[in-house]
């Protein structure tokens, strides 16, 4: 299932709907991504971390989006036949350092199957929905720029031809 | 044809959304993206560097040399930055 959706959600009672306690199910992977509080890439020396952000703002392009995540979670389902349910809920508008901007859950009868969907499927959203995210500090905004990272994490993905 | 605009790429057109009529010529995404260039300074400023503006044809991504074909809505934006 996919929701884009302004509204917080709240991630434990999502994984908790989420779950499927029949016995069907053995395993279910998560991904929480919430706003950070300061810009900056990956691995980047603390102390040069930029100014704090007061509210980050995710702009999308609605109907594609929808699209989009659609699309992913069918490419999840024929990559994985093992998956049970795929879940993610994506925010936009306005929200706060700390707030929950994304959830991705993956279930499967044994953990290997809902582990990788679960990777794919963020590394994939990063790359594919349609979302922008605009930081705003005390020196003002700044569009977030594309990371070269980002498309590396998604291109592990990313089959053989021959495959 | 209806033209929408996100992030950067809107700020600088200075609108989110118009309707356009290319003329024949305007072919492809690059040529519409050329074309729409010339509309203003701020059209300008936003299609300064065509290869940071990525493109969807009706809802789907687009490269620079596809074709608009029959496309009613095109899209410009940068490249995306969600998760």
């Amino acid at each position: 299932m996919i929701r884009v959706q302004a509204e917080p959600f709240d991630p434990g009672a999502e994984i908790a709907a989420f779950t499927d306690t029949s016995g069907r199910v053995g395993a279910v992977a998560t991904f929480l991504g919430l706003v950070r509080d300061h810009q900056g890439a990956p691995g980047e020396d603390p102390a040069r971390v930029q100014a704090r952000i007061q509210t980050m703002t995710l702009e999308h392009y609605p109907g594609m989006t929808e699209r989009q995540l659609r699309t992913l979670e069918d490419e999840a389902r024929a990559r994985w036949p093992a998956l049970a349910d795929v879940l993610v809920i994506h925010r936009h508008g306005r929200m706060a350092p700390g707030e929950p901007i994304v959830l991705v859950c993956a279930a499967s009868a044994h953990r290997a199957a809902a582990l990788d969907a679960c990777a794919f499927l963020i590394d994939w959203l990063k790359t594919r929905a349609p979302f922008w995210k605009r930081e705003d500090t005390a020196e003002g905004g700044r569009w977030v720029e594309a990371r070269d990272s980002d498309d590396a994490a998604a291109a592990r993905w990313t089959r053989p031809e021959s495959d | 044809m209806r033209v929408l605009y996100f992030a950067w790429v809107r700020d600088r057109v200075g609108t989110g959304e118009e309707t356009v009529e290319p003329p024949q010529d305007v072919a492809t995404v690059a040529d519409l993206m050329a074309w729409l260039a010339g509309r203003g300074p701020g059209h300008a400023a936003a299609f300064a560097d065509p290869g940071r503006v990525r493109c969807a044809l009706d809802q789907d991504y687009a490269t620079a040399d596809a074709p608009l074909g029959t496309a009613r809505e095109v899209a410009f934006f940068p490249p995306v930055t969600g998760g």
